[in-house]
């Protein structure tokens, strides 16, 4: 599969799907002026992975700050991920961030994906 | 000339650290976060206070850049609108105002009466219902606005809709963010 690595800018996530390195991540800021077309490519990857998914996926969530169009999409990349079998999340959230942890922990109760938490 | 004291004189008396008056496109945006971002940082801000902040800038901002009405577009631009955050003893007070069409007035008032007569939790299970359920807009917003700003600011929005014609309102929305680490 060809692979995605875009570059983060001050509003959008840096965004690696690497299958034959098994790297997964988005991270940074997301505030895209128009976040469905921001996420498409990814939500295409990801169906198109899903088809022919490595063991195991270890998808790093590691965002500064979305917003609320941005969660959206975030949710539907966690649906697309329920699809994958053998899927994980690890969501990172800076130890003071007390927003961040509840977001995670509310995509956790909204998707059948194992999720993980890390502060950094 | 002295409309320029006046206004510099009701700046100071309201606190205002910025203000923009115009018309409002991403790239606008992102430079009014990175001025009130480094403003922020130059009083040292506390981190979580800043997020705060940062977080219901962005979703007035977007607001207005998605849903504001022109009027006199020829004079004033497309979606001529303000936005203004005061940096007070206590709290930041985040403000917007912008024109909206006339038959939007009532489906927002439903919708902000709504978001003020729930407490935490039940904005959060309101969160997660318009997350789950529903869908993009044409304008690509997700529906979740407002109900972002009431649950970062964990005060009630404070707003007013003022007749400018027999198309138009203006709108306007207060948002407050206590500096104190409890709120």
């Amino acid at each position: 599969m060809e692979l995605i690595h875009l570059k983060g800018t001050e509003d959008t996530p840096k965004i690696v799907l690497d299958k034959s390195a098994g790297l997964f991540e988005i991270s940074g800021r997301s505030l895209p002026e128009d976040a469905a077309e921001f996420y498409q490519p990814i939500l295409d990857w990801l169906e198109k992975y899903a088809t022919q998914a490595n063991s195991s996926t270890n998808f790093h969530f590691k965002l500064e700050y979305f917003n609320t169009a941005s969660s959206k999409l975030i949710l539907d990349v966690l649906s697309k991920l329920e699809a994958v079998p053998g899927a994980n999340i690890t969501w990172y959230y800076h130890e003071d961030d007390e927003d961040m942890e509840e977001a995670g922990e509310e995509f956790s109760e909204l998707v059948d994906v194992p999720f993980e938490f890390q502060t950094y | 000339m002295k409309y320029i004291y006046d206004l510099h004189r009701t700046m100071l008396k309201q606190n205002l650290i910025l203000v923009y008056e115009g018309e409002f496109t991403q790239e606008i945006t992102k430079s009014v976060l990175a001025m009130a971002e480094r403003n922020m940082d130059a009083f040292g801000e506390e981190s979580g206070i800043k997020r705060k902040v940062f977080n219901v800038m962005v979703e007035c901002l977007q607001n207005i850049c998605k849903h504001a009405e022109g009027f006199d577009v020829e004079m004033y631009g497309h979606n001529s609108a303000i936005f203004m955050i005061g940096k007070h003893k206590d709290e930041y007070v985040i403000t917007s105002g912008n024109a909206i069409a006339n038959d939007r007035v009532s489906d927002m008032t439903r919708k902000l009466e709504q978001i003020n007569a729930l407490d935490k939790d039940g904005l959060k299970e309101l969160y997660k219902e318009v997350i789950k359920n529903g869908s993009l807009s044409e304008k690509g917003g997700a529906g979740l606005g407002f109900i972002d700003m009431a649950r970062k600011s964990g005060q009630k929005l404070s707003y007013d809709f003022e007749p400018i014609n027999d198309h138009l309102s203006f709108f306007s929305l207060r948002t407050t963010i206590s500096r104190s680490n409890n709120g």
